[in-house]
């Protein structure tokens, strides 16, 4: 999937992620104001396939999945940073976005047209034909973002168990 | 071999002997607490759709606290569907008795030595009584609550030792806004940040819950204070189990991946400027701030002890011209205290509002809100942009004491001044 990069700075949090004062109606109303503290149109801008790249600490704060749900409900592709909070980490996981460490991510412009390979760990500038090196991501968890998530994920162990029984 | 507390733990519930720092291991949960916000109308229907019940109901506790008091027709609906699963499932709830992360302690249900997750990311809190506990989000949560298990990558230990003891007019949140600021709020690196040293062992159980709490801010997994004298009589004064803590401590010898070495003697009351609790300095340094709103409240900030000091403050004095003060205990165990103390008195002689016993502002899920311009000290744990309220609202950090002198003066000031 490819799309353009939206670069932000670091400690990007999960109430400009999921501001709390819509966190108690649906994804949809929460999704229109992700991250407009930061960025005002970014929830108009953002196309299908386009590539979060941003510095140390994304998703610090809350619990909250719908941080990442309203991600996935704009149909980001991923998100490159430097490092993520832990619990940000493990949802996105959980929820099936593709979330990868670049240990430097100085090549990336806003506004750079790139694509994402979660299985070979590169994200490709595709003007500049140049790669962003990134971490491969653990197996284990690289198959839980491929089934979609953990849901789908345990459906499909649940249902290889019941067929080993 | 030598091993550090959250080894010890991880590992007996892991069912080995030993752990080993970044293996990933599948351990047991002994306590899964969550709330209303991301408890029951998020993982209920996870469960439905995978087909399945609760593990063990036993060791579920439900908390309503995020939309309480569930003044519009949609948060009411929210704690109407809580209620009914509580109702359904039969797990433990707590309705409208304050903010989980309080509650849970107070309850003596939360036992050293356990591994227990939260679905809230200050589910540290619950390492002041030596438990590995941590905040995982709704999906994550549906999964322990199918099976009682989770998956953990054995976390390093950062070890972060204060020296000396607090002066008076300083408490556990001058150290975690300190601390915020010194190493960032990726300092903890997602791994177990464990207090040691005089000065945390000399602090009480609800201040300890104030440090254990803010490893959130911190960026750790989970924060830990080896349990004590002061941890059994916390839990024999709530009613809970005496419990053995033979063994639950860090191994002198165990390897740490950092170890922080604080004095707690020269430290001076902290405020955290917006956006940021890293964004520490001295209270002095901000002395000409001007403030609209004081907030006392949330988990970290509006515990009995944390009401207790503000009244020291307050006592015989009242709020500055206008200037709202709001004060939302963090329990109704804590409020009710506070009221047989002759706190809430003082608070009311102030000229505060009190607020429900719940997470109120510092959520911002609410219809009381910051609105836009207005400048606020809080004692809670974070001051994001727009999160109490308006985008333009600014928000600082500091003590219970430190809240309440900014009340007291209309701007900011070192709250040792207003102790004589």
């Amino acid at each position: 999937m490819s799309g353009r990069i939206f670069l932000f700075g670091d400690d990007i949090d999960t109430d400009q992620l999921a501001p709390g004062q819509y966190m108690r109606g649906g994804i949809e109303a929460l999704a229109a104001h992700c991250l407009e503290a930061t960025r005002p149109a970014f929830s108009v801008d953002v196309q299908p396939g386009d590539i979060i790249v941003a510095g140390r600490n994304f998703g610090t704060g809350s619990s909250r999945e719908q941080a990442v749900e309203a991600l996935l409900y704009l149909q980001v592709a991923g998100v490159v940073a430097l490092s993520f909070a832990g619990i940000f980490y493990r949802n996105a996981v959980n929820l099936g976005l593709p979330v990868l460490i670049a240990p430097s991510i100085d090549g990336a412009k806003d506004g750079d047209k790139a694509s994402l390979q979660l299985s070979g760990s590169v994200l490709n500038l595709s003007d500049k034909n140049t790669d962003i090196a990134l971490e491969p991501m653990p197996k284990n968890l690289q198959e839980i973002i491929e089934s979609g998530g953990l849901v789908q994920y345990l459906k499909k162990r649940l249902a290889s168990k019941c067929k080993g029984q | 071999m030598q091993q550090t507390l959250a080894q010890k733990i991880i590992a007996r519930a892991a069912g080995l002997k030993y752990v080993t720092p970044g293996e990933v291991v599948t351990a047991n949960v002994d306590l899964a607490m969550i709330h209303d916000s991301g408890g029951p109308r998020r993982v209920a229907p996870i469960l439905r759709d995978l087909g399945v019940g609760l593990w063990n109901k036993d060791k579920v506790f439900l908390v309503s606290d995020h939309f309480v008091p569930g003044d519009t027709e949609e948060t009411s609906a929210i704690l109407a569907l809580t209620r009914d699963w509580a109702r359904e499932t039969g797990v433990r709830f707590l309705d409208g008795q304050g903010i989980c992360h309080v509650v849970l302690p107070e309850s003596g249900q939360l036992q050293p030595g356990m591994f227990a997750v939260g679905g809230d990311s200050h589910s540290p809190t619950g390492g002041a009584m030596g438990a590995f506990m941590f905040g995982i989000g709704a999906t994550e949560m549906a999964g322990v609550l199918a099976t009682g298990e989770i998956w953990v990558k054995v976390p390093e230990t950062i070890l972060i030792e204060w020296t000396g003891r607090l002066r008076d007019g300083l408490m556990a949140k001058d150290i975690m806004l300190a601390l915020c600021g010194k190493l960032g709020m990726d300092g903890g690196k997602y791994q177990a940040v464990e207090y040691t040293g005089d000065a945390i062992k000399s602090l009480s159980m609800q201040e300890r819950m104030t440090l254990a709490n803010m490893t959130a801010e911190l960026g750790g997994q989970t924060g830990l204070i080896a349990p004590d004298g002061v941890t059994t009589d916390f839990l024999r004064s709530v009613g809970g189990d005496t419990p053995d803590i033979s063994g639950l401590y860090s191994d002198t010898q165990a390897p740490v991946l950092e170890h922080y070495l604080f004095d707690a003697t020269s430290l001076a009351p902290q405020v955290a400027a917006p956006h940021s609790p890293a964004n520490a300095m001295p209270a002095s340094e901000a002395e000409n701030t001007s403030i609209d709103v004081a907030y006392i409240g949330a988990c970290t900030g509006a515990k009995y002890e944390d009401l207790k000091a503000a009244a020291r403050i307050l006592k015989g004095r009242r709020v500055s011209d206008g200037i709202e003060l709001l004060v939302a205990p963090s329990s109704k165990r804590d409020q009710d205290r506070a009221a047989k103390d002759g706190i809430m008195a003082i608070f009311e002689a102030a000229g505060a509002k009190v607020l429900p016993n719940a997470c109120g502002i510092c959520a911002g899920y609410g219809t009381q809100r910051l609105a836009a311009d207005v400048t606020c000290i809080s004692s809670t744990a974070r001051n994001f942009k727009g999160r109490m309220g308006d985008a333009t609202s600014q928000v600082w950090l500091g003590s219970p004491l430190t809240v309440a002198a900014a009340a007291v003066a209309g701007h900011i000031i070192d709250p040792r001044e207003m102790l004589l």
